[in-house]
């Protein structure tokens, strides 16, 4: 079987290239807070996303509904409106996060196929075969704090379809377990389907000196010259008793396309590509790459080389959690 | 309004850890959850203290339970956590693997790291036996009203994070460990030297978080002198104390003076920070416009 | 894609230069016309601002002597050229090569702000919406130019003629049929 490449898509655009750029599988959400990257301008609307899953399902490709976020309370309905919606428009499946949102989906829409998104944090194969039982999950978007062996111990014990993080950003975080966000700026993925957001960026420049702040906190200073990485908290330079400097994360971001063939071992199902945030030329490229890779895995031919590395924006690439001393 | 005692978030030694919980005993509190929370490497260190622990505060009339580990990955740590209900106190789960260990019909509490936002999966929680529930310190008081007014229905008690540093994350790599060079499986307890965590500032010197193992809090003590006749009118039937290596028994004291209402709003605040004019406050989550902000300081709203 | 490698080409300071006589209230006038035509066969760009289809953006090719300030105004645009440095609720400075590859989509915003080729200053969010707005609406400048008629279709097209031979850009969308 080929592994499955599942792509990101901010806008309808971006989903057709996505599409036309060879992914399987393309994830989205709807341009409100039920999803975990709620940015400005970001999303499809209920219409966009008709015409997506019609685009996609033309093209023999699927589409996700990310519904990732926690539901405020007293406001569940806009939620459950979401899960309804992405059923009524051909979705096929959505990726669901909350206890009670699975709850609610397994009881009034059990033909709609459940994900459980890397925002539950399941981590061990007892808590994802839980949730199979209990809210008939069919598949779990891995966290990025498990090492290969751990995953493919995971395949070993569990029927449920694992999906793992191969492409873009990196959370260090036990992802749905952060609140670093809201505590300096107010919103969190949790409830806003935002982390670090722009609205609380300030990049102040003074004799070539860049500051980038978040919520008035520093987060990164760079010289004239330097590359200015965006003030993502958790990827911060700080200080704490001698030392300063990235004390959480460096500035990188994940690729673990040299592993795709241990990932593939390891009993994984599907390779998720970050960045619904980031540009469609940009999905185009990486889901191309990607695609290249299963075919030739598949095929019984070597991947290719390096293919990944001119995707890099210059920033230094990780391979995260997979490699075990990454911990 | 009752007081529980958190876990202890931070790495004590074995002595101090008795001793702490020695000290409780004596202490104007409810209830107590004693347990590992943040590292299970921790654990061996203290582990055959817990059963004395626990007998001694049930003894002395304090309710007692029994935490989760907040995040249970490895093969260890999901034996370590099937085995918890052996001890036979309540389990606060603080991840939901611990859920699938527990037997059908086990009654068990919910702690802060649990991701509890909304009526839905209070219901859920509470159809699966839950029958206390600390709530996420993410929450904005709104949220706390609301589901405090279903708790009522649910018959479950619900409490919020009433004082201490804020747990914002948790994470697979060790940040202790990181910081001294070393990785995770080799750590050798870099975090035994930060009994209320190691202080994270800025660049610009502005004291921001405090990191402690694989968790990350906030630089902030949260605490809720301003928001406690709030909390009270909603129906939160608990306040959440979280350890800290001084003066805990005094700060228990403060609380129970000001739920009791022979301590005037501000004067638990004012308390606190003349105890330790480093220390900084918050309730942002519940009345501010961010985590981080002190809206006490902005004149006594309640 | 942006390469960081690759220096972003500037614009050669004698043809700047010329721009410092052009009178600018003409073309301010037909740009406007030309942005309310791209509104009227794009409204979804407009609906992707949301919040901000009435804020202020500045866009300054800092080697230019000119900036361009576009207000979306709900839908109904209005550009306006000026040669001082305005204030702006949101601005976005950069060579003209990487403003007009940030909206041609032949760069990737995330990489061009954050390589600092693109210097964002103001409301970050307003400039993300954009950003996003842009890069859904998949433009064609030269075709939508190149279907302008009337008084301002001229000045437009020379524009954007110039803008093409300066940048080395060509701001015709690449067929689709490269990616199939």
């Amino acid at each position: 079987m080929v592994m499955e490449i599942v792509c990101p898509a901010g806008t309808p655009a971006a989903l057709r290239a996505a599409v036309k750029a060879g992914a399987h599988t393309v994830y989205c959400g709807f341009n409100d807070e039920t999803n975990a990257r709620n940015f400005p301008g970001l999303n499809f609307n209920r219409t966009e996303l008709r015409d997506g899953v019609n685009f996609a399902h033309q093209h023999g490709a699927k589409v996700l509904v990310a519904i990732n976020t926690f539901p405020r309370a007293g406001d569940e309905g806009i939620w459950h409106r979401a899960i309804n919606d992405a059923e009524i428009c051909g979705a096929d499946a959505v990726i669901l996060a909350d206890l009670g949102l699975l709850d609610h989906a397994s009881r009034n829409h059990p033909a709609l196929r459940r994900h459980l998104s890397v925002q539950a944090a399941a981590a061990n194969a007892d808590v994802i075969n839980f949730y199979a039982e209990t809210f008939g999950v069919k598949r779990v978007v891995l966290p990025r704090v498990l090492s290969v062996p751990e995953i493919a111990a995971i395949n070993t014990e569990t029927d449920v379809e694992t999906e793992v993080f191969v492409f873009g950003g990196l959370c260090v975080m036990a992802e749905g377990r952060c609140s670093l966000s809201s505590y300096a700026t107010g919103l969190s993925p949790n409830m806003n389907g935002v982390c670090s957001p722009a609205s609380h960026v300030d990049y102040t420049e003074d004799h070539g000196v860049l500051d980038a702040r978040l919520g008035g906190y520093l987060i990164h200073r760079v010289d004239k010259g330097e590359p200015a990485p965006y003030p993502t908290l958790c990827k911060g330079c700080f200080s704490a008793g001698e030392k300063t400097g990235h004390l959480f994360e460096d500035p990188v971001s994940l690729n673990a396309e040299k592993l795709i063939p241990q990932l593939q071992k390891a009993g994984v199902t599907a390779l998720k590509i970050e960045g619904r945030q980031r540009s469609k030329s940009y999905v185009a490229q990486v889901v191309r790459n990607f695609r290249a890779a299963v075919d030739a895995l598949d095929a019984g031919r070597p991947l290719p080389e390096g293919m990944l590395a001119r995707l890099s924006e210059g920033q230094a690439m990780t391979t995260g959690a997979y490699k075990k001393t990454w911990r | 309004m009752e007081l529980t005692v958190g876990p202890a978030q931070f790495f004590w030694s074995a002595e101090t850890w008795s001793e702490f919980y020695t000290d409780l005993t004596q202490a104007p509190v409810d209830r107590v959850v004693v347990g590992e929370l943040v590292c299970s490497k921790r654990l061996p260190f203290y582990q055959d203290r817990i059963p004395e622990a626990l007998s001694r505060l049930a003894d002395a009339g304090k309710d007692v339970a029994l935490t989760s580990l907040a995040l249970v990955t490895l093969k260890r740590e999901r034996k370590l956590t099937a085995e918890l209900i052996e001890m036979g106190v309540t389990i606060e789960i603080n991840d939901l693997t611990t859920l699938a260990y527990l037997p059908k019909n086990t009654k068990f509490s919910v702690g802060p790291l649990v991701n509890v936002y909304n009526e839905g999966t209070l219901r859920w929680l509470a159809s699966c036996g839950a029958q206390r529930v600390c709530l996420p310190p993410e929450l904005p008081i709104a949220s706390v009203e609301a589901l405090a007014k279903v708790s009522a229905e649910l018959d479950l008690a619900v409490e919020v994070w009433g004082h201490g540093r804020l747990p914002l994350a948790i994470s697979g790599r060790c940040y202790h460990a990181r910081l001294h060079g070393r990785t995770k499986d080799n750590c050798q307890f870099a975090c035994e030297d930060d009994p209320d965590g190691l202080d994270v500032q800025t660049r610009d010197g502005r004291p921001f978080l405090a990191m402690n193992g694989v968790q990350t809090l906030s630089d902030t003590y949260a605490c809720t002198d301003h928001q406690i006749e709030k909390l009270r009118a909603a129906g939160v039937g608990a306040l959440r104390l979280s350890p800290q290596s001084r003066g805990f028994t005094q700060l228990c004291g403060l609380y129970r003076q000001r739920i009791d209402q022979n301590l005037a709003q501000g004067e638990l605040a004012r308390e606190v920070q003349s105890g330790d004019a480093n220390i900084r406050l918050s309730d942002g989550f519940l009345t501010g416009a961010c985590g981080a902000d002190w809206t006490g300081a902005d004149g006594q709203r309640s | 894609m942006s390469d960081p490698q690759i220096p972003m080409p500037y614009c050669p300071a004698v043809l700047a230069a010329g721009l410092r006589a052009l009178p600018l209230a003409p073309l301010s006038l037909s740009l406007t016309v030309f942005a309310r035509k791209i509104a009227k066969s794009n409204p979804g760009l407009f609906n992707r601002l949301g919040e901000y289809d009435r804020t202020e953006f500045v866009l300054d090719p800092v080697d230019l002597p000119i900036v361009l300030r576009l207000n979306p105004n709900g839908g109904q645009p209005k550009v306006k050229l000026t040669r001082r440095h305005t204030v702006a609720s949101a601005r976005i400075s950069g060579p003209l090569a990487a403003l007009l590859g940030l909206v041609h989509g032949a760069f990737d915003g995330d990489a061009l702000f954050f390589s600092r080729d693109l210097v964002v200053e103001g409301d970050t969010g307003a400039v993300l919406a954009l950003r996003n707005a842009i890069d859904d609406a998949e433009l064609d400048l030269a075709a939508e130019a190149a279907s302008l008629s009337g008084p301002f279709a001229r000045p437009v097209q020379n524009l954007i003629a110039f803008a093409e031979n300066r940048t080395g850009l060509c701001l015709t969308r690449p067929e689709d049929s490269a990616i199939w």
